[in-house]
């Protein structure tokens, strides 16, 4: 390689994008909303997602702005309350949850196996429209009055004791799992049933490793939470008694059903966003991703222990002390595959050859942030300081950045990653830059003051707090009007470089998986043969091989 | 521009007096807790620190610039065992460490003082075995264990001290515990932590901590006529619960007497130690748990006596040692006047007498009364 940057644009004066391409094929709206085109769903899905972030982005603003101040002048408490509970139902089942799988996986893995679509079009498409019935229901009950019960849906709060659209939104919460359930078993089936000949499970790019991780969880997670809110919704409707002490029913029962699938969620969140990592780090690095065994093992490993950690969220509900004994100690177990591969990437950039393109900074930054939220949930699983800080802004501090700082920078790394691929054309570069330093700058004075206002005490969900919480807040929500411009940035630059953005070519980050071997965007059934795979993933060696191959022939 | 100097200037002058970084500790457990959280967070700087290095160290080593042909390396067993066991070591001490700080923090000592907290939208309810009821603050000395039974009326409510540093969720349908001791006197905040509905965050109070001798003048100016005990005994009367549990041979309730803290022999076979929860249960789901040799025919009390009520009928039997107070009780068919309640008091009688009766057990009265 002689160029200096990775980066080497085909000449812009010859330079096309190729006439017969997804998007192009065919046109009209009918032709999208009926489209089995994996491609053109995951395109449909994008357009949605960021439809439902800005929303609840809003709403974290709202949230935001009322706690400048100690008293609930903005709002009464009451409108306080619901617009967290819309801001969290919002943010994880119509944005976290789908965001990587849905977009990023629906777009990639048929490419990266080598096959034509997933295996099942028409219930991919099913699955979008089932997403967007539920986000409708939720718009729709968020509109006629909103619910109060926290993303959460508490009994006995949800079923007895509020007046609010907790049965829409619920039936909402429950359609949008079959759409997650559809998405997980069609990721499972693809991966299992459609690998291209040569593409062994070993040669599988960690992307896919780590989205049938999650697709596991999905399918045995989420039928679960469909339950639980049915049997929210009959309790309240028809008053059955399952969550009621008073007809022998327990509400500890409600929150055992709900972690068991809430926690496993969180993880249905963040694994995706993992195998962006690995992506965008092997590539930016030009290097295989480090002990890429222990990588792929790690998402499995998470996955499974995932389903034994639920309790950790009721340590202080008053559950046997030996069983909190044995769920904390489990905890503890989980938090090591995350550990293995924080180490993994960072020792994937030794020896590597490295540029920092926006990808890559994002990348960075979920490195960083990760490994904070990640670090403070030991503190969480390890009983005794839980009891302290569970419940208060360090949870809210906690999980913004596991998920915030950790799901959502690496969404914006791999939408940045594979932005070219998907429109054929690149990002703006120095502006994407700064939004990843703006993104990260922000985030941080966003989030971090609540880890100390957690330690000091202030509980989380409350509309109005005591004075000498006042200054972390002032920081927090200064913190998050920065962030709010660096989410801004992406959405605004991107949308600009659909029509303006420089020609990106096929393989602009000289990157080794299939989806950089086929023309950008792809053609409809993206390969016009099927590839035959013959080395590993990331073998950056065979690419070189290729390409000198097809220059000498050239 | 005047105006919001003005702010500017206001905002500093609270920023300097009340900005705060880390809570009081006003416990005994808080420094063992913050030891801990010390020790976390030390380990979280070492870790991070060492994942920063790594990265800012090899971006620099191995940039494109200085480092144009990547070197392809497959792994290391070696390395890879190091950070899987290192972590693995350290988290397995946090897990120990914090699990003995919690089987403390929810293992109350048996000579704790104990004190009924009742959670309903949106208020605390405490109240002293001396009768003395509070809301939405809570007056203890420093230097004794005090116990807080918690229930709640509603939704899940939880009980959080952070200057003591416990919390406690008060759920519908069960008893919880925690313990603390106080250390320092002063005032501190007491939150509901636990989402429970639009005012939420206006379920707060004022833990208050005073020295001995000032908290045996506060429970003299706030004594509130009646001990629990004595208010349960009362319900026990109205209730006509004394119409089974008379204490006679062949009633056909079993006799309370001493029931508290024993282990009872169940109609099905089991045995079930009579502890708070127990007595709670069986009060309102009386079918559930028939004692051996009675036939199945206690109604359930389910719905008609608050959680108030239920606490001081608990009360009430905690401090049955000898079948004396039922007899007692037997005879008054119609509620104390209130005169009555204060001339007899039930919690010194009984309950202090119990204390030394039977083993150790958690009483109630005791510690208030006596003073
Ligand atoms: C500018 C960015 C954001 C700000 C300032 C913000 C702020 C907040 C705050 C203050 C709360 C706590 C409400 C409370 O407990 O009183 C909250 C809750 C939450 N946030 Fe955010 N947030 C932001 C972005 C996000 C994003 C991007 C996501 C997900 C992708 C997210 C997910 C959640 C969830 C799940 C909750 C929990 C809601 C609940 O307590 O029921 N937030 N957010
Ligand atoms: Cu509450």
């Amino acid at each position: 390689m002689s160029t200096d940057t990775i980066v080497r644009l085909p000449d812009q004066a010859t330079a096309r994008i190729p006439k017969v391409n997804f998007l192009s094929k065919e046109n009209g709206l009918l032709s999208w909303l009926l489209t089995s085109d994996h491609k053109r769903i995951a395109t449909l899905y994008l357009i949605s997602i960021t439809f439902f972030f800005a929303i609840g982005g809003t709403l974290a603003g709202l949230i935001r702005l009322e706690l400048l101040t100690p008293q609930s002048d903005l709002m009464a408490a009451d409108t306080y309350n619901k617009v967290f509970s819309m801001h969290g139902i919002i943010m994880v089942f119509l944005f976290l949850v789908p965001s990587v799988p849905a977009t990023l996986g629906n777009f990639l893995i048929p490419i990266m196996i080598g096959a034509k679509d997933l295996a099942l079009p028409k219930v991919n498409l099913l699955s979008w429209y089932l997403y967007m019935i539920a986000g409708v229901m939720v718009l729709y009950s968020m509109i006629t009055g909103g619910v109060d019960t926290g993303w959460t849906f508490t009994v006995p709060l949800s079923t007895h004791y509020v007046n609010t659209n907790v049965i829409t939104t619920g039936l909402a919460i429950f359609v949008a799992g079959f759409s997650s359930v559809f998405t997980g078993l069609n990721f499972i089936v693809t991966i299992h049933k459609m690998r291209a000949p040569g593409m062994t499970w070993f040669r599988l790019p960690l992307f896919v490793w780590s989205n049938y991780a999650a697709s596991i969880l999905m399918v045995l997670g989420t039928p679960v939470l469909a339950i639980t809110l049915v049997l929210v919704v009959l309790e309240r409707g028809f008053g059955i008694g399952v969550f009621d002490p008073s007809k022998g029913g327990d509400p500890i029962l409600f929150q055992h059903l709900f972690w068991f699938y809430s926690h496993p969620a969180v993880y249905i969140m963040i694994l995706p966003g993992m195998g962006v990592i690995s992506e965008v780090v092997s590539t930016f690095a030009r290097k295989r991703v480090f002990g890429y065994t222990a990588v792929a093992f790690s998402s499995v490993a998470i996955a499974v222990f995932a389903f034994f950690v639920w309790e950790h969220h009721m340590f202080i509900m008053g559950v046997s002390n030996y069983s909190t004994l044995v769920f904390s100690l489990l905890t503890m177990l989980v938090a090591v595959p995350s550990a293995i591969k924080i180490f993994n990437w960072s020792f994937t950039l030794y020896k590597g050859s490295i540029t920092f393109e926006t990808p890559m900074l994002y990348s960075f930054g979920f490195m960083g942030l990760f490994t904070i939220g990640g670090l403070t949930g030991v503190f969480l699983a390890s009983t005794g300081t839980d009891i302290h800080l569970t419940e208060t802004y360090f949870i809210v501090a906690h999980f913004h950045f596991v998920m915030v700082g950790g799901m959502l920078m690496a969404f914006l790394s791999g939408i940045h990653f594979w932005w070219p691929k998907w429109t054929g054309r690149m990002y703006p570069e120095k502006i994407s830059q700064l939004a990843a330093l703006i993104t990260f700058i922000g985030f941080n004075f966003t989030f971090f003051p609540q880890f100390l206002l957690g330690t000091l005490g202030m509980p989380r969900r409350y509309a109005a707090y005591p004075a000498e919480f006042q200054v972390l807040n002032v920081f927090s929500t200064a913190g998050a009007s920065i962030l709010g411009i660096g989410y801004l940035l992406p959405i605004l630059y991107l949308t600009w470089s659909l029509k303006y953005g420089e020609i990106a070519g096929d393989n602009p980050w000289q990157a080794t998986g299939l989806e950089w071997q086929i023309q950008s965007p792809p053609l409809t059934e993206n390969f016009t043969e099927i590839p035959v795979v013959d080395h590993d993933a990331y073998d950056y060696e065979w690419l070189e091989k290729k390409e000198k191959e097809v220059s000498s022939v050239g | 521009m005047d105006h919001i100097s003005h702010v500017l200037w206001q905002f500093l002058v609270k920023w300097m007096t009340d900005f705060a970084l880390f809570p009081p500790e006003a416990s005994k457990i808080a420094p063992q807790m913050d030891a801990l959280y010390f020790f976390m967070v030390l380990v979280s700087l070492v870790g991070l620190t060492i994942v920063v290095l790594l990265l800012v160290s090899f971006s620099i080593m191995y940039s494109k610039k200085r480092h144009p042909v990547a070197v392809q390396i497959e792994g290391s067993t070696l390395l890879e065992a190091t950070w899987t066991i290192i972590p693995l070591g350290l988290f397995l001490i946090m897990f120990v460490w914090g699990s003995l700080i919690y089987f403390r923090i929810y293992t109350p000592p048996a000579n704790a003082m104990n004190i009924y907290v009742v959670g309903k939208q949106w208020m605390w309810k405490a109240e002293h075995p001396g009768g003395q009821h509070e809301i939405n603050s809570l007056h203890i000395p420093t230097g004794r264990a005090i116990q807080l039974t918690l229930i709640s009326q509603d939704v899940f409510h939880s009980f959080s001290i952070p200057a003591f540093r416990v919390k406690r969720e008060a759920i519908p349908g069960r008893y919880t515990n925690v313990w603390f001791e106080a250390t320092t006197p002063g005032t501190y905040h007491l939150f509901c932590t636990q989402y429970c509905g639009t005012n939420h965050s206006a379920m707060v109070g004022d833990i208050v901590v005073l020295t001995p001798d000032d908290y045996k003048k506060w429970l003299a100016e706030s004594t509130s006529g009646a001990s629990l005990a004595q208010n349960g005994e009362r319900l026990f009367a109205s209730l006509s619960c004394n119409a089974c549990h008379n204490g006679q041979a062949n009633s056909r309730g079993p006799s309370l007497a001493g029931v508290y803290g024993s282990h009872l022999t169940l109609a099905n076979g089991g045995t079930q130690l009579a502890d708070e929860a127990y007595l709670r249960d069986a009060i309102l789901n009386p079918s559930d748990h028939v004692t051996q040799g009675f036939a199945p025919i206690m109604p359930t009390y389910q719905g008609q006596i608050s959680e108030d009520g239920v606490i001081s009928l608990v009360e009430y039997i905690k401090s049955l040692n000898t079948n004396y107070r039922v007899e007692q009780t037997l005879n008054t068919s119609t509620l104390l006047p209130e005169g009555e309640g204060k001339a007899t008091p039930a919690g010194q009688q009984s309950g202090g007498a119990k204390q030394g009766a039977s083993a150790g057990k958690g009483t109630s009265g005791q510690g208030v009364v006596k003073q």
